[in-house]
């Protein structure tokens, strides 16, 4: 079966452990402020590719990502979850490590024997939770986070592994009290091996001029390193106190 | 001589010339990490210090702080040279003083005297008649040989970079033969080898009893240059101190009398280590001693200067002498090769701080042990400095004891040489393919005149058989102008010191080289699946080409493309190797224009993949600039595709990513590299994004 996809990176190196076939999904509901990505929103974008095309490429230098795997991330793969699904399970066949990057949005208690079935092939979950508040969530992506956090709890109960991801964007996810209360609500899930805050850049910028788009952060300052470790530390605090 | 090798394991090395032996016999693998190192001493830091000033000095003089006009550089043409004798603890230097560059005239008298000019130097009038008179130069010997073909194919730059006018280098002497016999037994050697030749006189046998000759004349001579410095270097070295001494003696006795691109000192850590381990446990030095001579050994070699031209600096972008040490590798018996001497090696990039030379080229391994993988990745990320080579493919034919030459050219220690050999412009052969031979900046016809191609839009069948034809005709000249120089060159300015450090019998690679493989694979790309269209000039010369459409580029893991850039070097390489080779030369090519691929590009005219004329190619077997874009597996796995068969001389592919895109951080990097090897603690994949919460979990 096909799937659409906007592009394949063939040397990721920062979505998940390894190097890994990182393979953009085209389509996504999300419209997050800062997005870097706008160019994989429109699910009638980028391409058509089969399951055997993408392992094909996987295949032909497999000894590169020895240690690594194959990511699908997006734009939002749990779009085309059937695709997905056909992907993992070919690649689960041929033992090759699979990561889901994925804002878990589409997740709903209705779809659970859908998305059981990947979860079944699925190594690794790389989860990005945007804001810990429903409202704020809902400010900057136009979503509540219900469907986020509910996956994150399924997650949780299927013992899978994830890694939390949450950007920090100056003015909009940095303050303190949000951390906190981020790092409290992950305290209880077990299933979180790893905490990765990336601070916000504007990469993305020029994408937008080119899609005649104006963009949403404006001036919005790119957030340091140092901004981004602070806040990690932040969160963690979150998480230790409230074991 | 049985007591100065006293500890040593005996094997046939004691009763024949034969280092490789004495190595495996007694080196000690080391996988242990990097906390051993000790830092610079007083004396290391201050003598560098010395050397940035004097930097300094040369760089505000215009890049030249001293020239000899005079004295025409020998083993023994010069007293002894120090930056403070007292500190010094490997000493040696080309000339009578640090920074003065010696005057080299056998490779040609015009180069020298032009490095000298252009540097605002005269050659003493004397010496230049003696030497345009008197005494025939490499040079003015190629010159007297060369075809009007061959003129016309080097000046309009189809074949590039030729040693016709100074030294050819690449050779590597083994230099570790000075430390491990002392230049006593090494003459004894080549006197029984003298000895032993062929008794009836054919020409080869005379010149083979003629080079033996000036061979043992060269190690006369080292003896002398230890004498120079107050060493004994008859006899075979008692420490490590000598033996980094000797060794370095020998090296030092090849760059006084060969100017070559690449003099390169090809793999001598691990050989070192031997002396280094003996006297740790003898408690004849201490760990901060030994780091002391290794650095001052380094120094010395940071400090190798020829006298060139700008327009030779301007094609290697600077002022390169690729002294590549290569440090590392797998023995064939399955132990990896790893000593704390590569370790101590390397650690100069910290104690001397970050520089291009020497090469310190690690001979990359799957098999190497994890602490020194990680101790040169950290190596590399701080200092940029570390080259590295795929062990694991060049072991298969030069076993154990091969070194690099220059950036890839590997060859087996003192029982291989190469023969230098430039490169031939692939992209402009193509251009002649279309133009029946005639160049598309002179307008001169420089190849053969074939009919050349008239129709509107080009048509691959028609452009690969041309193109076939055209590199054929290349081959033969390029091969024939190598051989020239080859000849003359041995002829007139004999490697004498460097062969004389190898065997009697060595095996030569006769290197030829390309460039501009990505254009030429993009080009015929295009023809095949795009449309490209010739536009000519008044004279019906094919001057520029529109492409219409979009082609596989190469450099994306698309085999469409990536089989016609595998099938141009195997083509090229069949056909050198239809012709005769100087001496019984192993033909073999490289594809590794690293720095003067801006310097051919600009020689070339449009060619059909939309590259405009003067545009610089892409280095070495790198795709061409921008054109990947599927992230660097699909880049490299092009590369990966090329014939390395064809190509032993080696392949480059320049290589430049951001840190960030390389993983979380330099220990995520590491551990990358290894994580199955290295740790099966789950903790180890994910090492520091763990910090902060591995006491809960």
């Amino acid at each position: 079966m096909t799937g659409r996809i906007h592009s394949i990176e063939s040397f990721g190196t920062v979505d998940g452990p390894g190097i890994r076939l990182v393979v953009f999904f085209q389509g996504c509901p999300m419209r997050c402020l800062y997005c870097h990505n706008p160019d994989t929103w429109n699910p009638q974008g980028g391409h058509e590719i089969s399951v055997e095309q993408i392992l094909r490429l996987y295949q032909k230098n497999k000894s590169f990502y020895r240690n690594g795997g194959i990511t699908a991330t997006g734009g939002e793969p749990l779009m085309q979850l059937k695709f997905l699904t056909e992907l993992f399970q070919s690649a689960r066949r041929q033992k090759i490590h699979t990561c889901l990057d994925t804002s878990g949005i589409t997740y709903s208690a209705k779809k659970v024997e859908k998305i059981d079935q990947l979860l079944d092939v699925t190594d690794l979950v790389l989860l990005d939770l945007k804001h810990i508040s429903p409202q704020k969530h809902q400010d900057i992506t136009g979503h509540s986070n219900k469907n986020v956090l509910d996956f994150l709890s399924h997650l949780n109960q299927r013992g899978i592994p994830v890694w939390i991801r949450h950007v920090l964007v100056p003015g909009l996810t940095d303050d303190s009290q949000s951390l906190y209360e981020l790092g409290r609500q992950l305290a209880p899930y077990r299933c979180i091996q790893v905490l990765d805050v990336l601070p916000y850049h504007t990469m993305g910028k020029s994408k937008y001029q080119e899609l005649g788009l104006s963009y949403p952060l404006g001036d919005t300052p790119e957030a340091t390193e140092e901004q981004a470790k602070a806040a990690r530390r932040e969160i963690l605090l979150g998480i230790r106190e409230n074991r | 001589m049985q007591d100065l090798w006293k500890d040593f394991n005996p094997g046939v090395w004691t009763q024949e010339i034969n280092v490789r032996d004495f190595i495996q016999c007694n080196y000690t693998p080391y996988d242990g990490d990097d906390s051993f190192l000790e830092g610079p001493t007083d004396a290391t830091t201050r003598l560098w210090d010395q050397v940035m000033e004097l930097s300094r000095k040369e760089r505000e003089a215009g890049g030249v702080l001293d020239m000899d006009t005079k004295i025409i550089s020998t083993i023994t043409s010069h007293g002894p040279g120090y930056l403070d004798k007292e500190k010094e603890t490997i000493v040696g230097f080309q000339t009578d003083k640090p920074f003065k560059r010696s005057l080299q005239p056998y490779g040609g008298i015009r180069m020298a005297q032009k490095a000298c000019q252009d540097n605002g130097y005269e050659v003493d009038p004397e010496l230049v008649e003696f030497f345009t008179k008197h005494r025939k130069t490499h040079n003015a010997g190629v010159f007297d040989a060369y075809t009007p073909e061959m003129r016309a194919c080097r000046s309009s730059h189809i074949i590039t970079g030729l040693p016709d006018a100074y030294g050819r280098g690449r050779i590597i002497g083994d230099y570790r033969r000075v430390a491990l016999y002392g230049t006593q037994r090494l003459i004894e050697d080549k006197t029984n080898q003298w000895n032993s030749t062929r008794t009836i006189m054919y020409s080869d046998v005379i010149r083979q009893r003629e080079e033996l000759r000036e061979q043992i004349r060269a190690l006369e001579d080292l003896q002398k240059l230890g004498e120079i410095y107050g060493f004994d270097i008859s006899r075979p070295a008692a420490n490590v101190q000598e033996a980094i001494q000797w060794l370095y003696f020998g090296y030092l006795a090849a760059v006084k009398e060969q100017n070559g691109a690449a003099m390169s000192l090809g793999r001598t850590s691990t050989f070192l280590d031997i002396y280094a381990e003996r006297d740790l446990a003898n408690g004849t030095f201490t760990e901060q001693q030994v780091q002391e001579f290794v650095d001052h050994f380094i120094m010395k070699l940071r400090l190798v200067k020829f006298a060139r031209t700008p327009e030779y600096n301007a094609l290697f972008s600077g002022d390169p002498t690729w002294v590549t040490e290569s440090i590392g590798g797998v023995g064939i018996d399955g132990r990896h090769m790893v000593t704390k001497m590569s370790f101590r090696y390397l650690h100069t990039l910290n104690n001397l701080g970050t520089s291009p030379e020497p090469n310190l080229t690690v001979l990359w391994s799957i098999h190497l042990p994890v602490n020194f993988k990680r101790f040169c990745a950290k190596t590399s990320i701080e200092s940029s400095s570390i080259q590295y080579e795929n062990d694991d493919l060049m072991r298969v034919t030069h076993g154990d004891d091969y070194a690099i030459a220059c950036c890839v050219s590997s060859m087996r220690i003192g029982k291989e040489m190469q023969f230098f050999g430039a490169r031939a412009n692939l992209a402009k052969c193509l251009l002649y393919a279309i133009n029946g031979g005639v160049d598309e900046i002179s307008k001169k016809q420089v190849g053969p005149k074939f009919r050349p191609i008239t129709s509107e839009y080009l048509d691959y069948e028609e452009v690969m058989d041309r193109y076939k034809d055209m590199m054929k005709w290349l081959a033969q000249v390029y091969v024939n102008t190598l051989n020239i120089i080859h000849y003359m060159h041995d002829k007139y300015c004999y490697e004498r010191l460097q062969m004389a450090l190898h065997d009697k019998d060595v095996t030569r690679w006769f290197a030829t080289g390309i460039a501009g493989l990505s254009v030429v694979a993009d080009s015929l790309s295009a023809i095949k699946y795009a449309k490209v269209k010739v536009i000519r000039d008044e004279n019906g010369l094919a001057v520029d080409y529109q492409v219409e459409g979009d082609f596989p580029k190469y450099g994306n893991d698309d085999d469409r493309v990536d089989s016609i850039a595998h099938d141009v070097v195997h083509q090229f390489m069949t056909y050198v190797k239809g012709n005769h080779t100087y001496r019984g030369g192993r033909p073999t090519t490289s594809i590794l224009t690293i720095t003067s691929n801006v310097v051919y590009g600009k020689g070339t005219g449009s060619t059909p993949d939309g590259r405009k004329g003067g545009e610089a190619f892409a280095p070495g077997a790198n795709p061409m600039h921008g054109r990947d874009k599927h992230g660097a597996v699909s880049s490299l796995a092009s590369v990966a595709k090329l014939p390395f068969m064809d190509a032993q001389d080696g392949i480059s592919n320049t290589f430049t990513i951001i840190p960030g895109a390389l993983g979380k951080d330099d220990i995520v990097f590491a551990g990358d590299l290894d994580m199955e090897l290295d740790c099966p603690d789950e903790a180890c994949r994910i090492p520091n994004l763990m910090e902060g919460l591995d006491r809960e979990f």
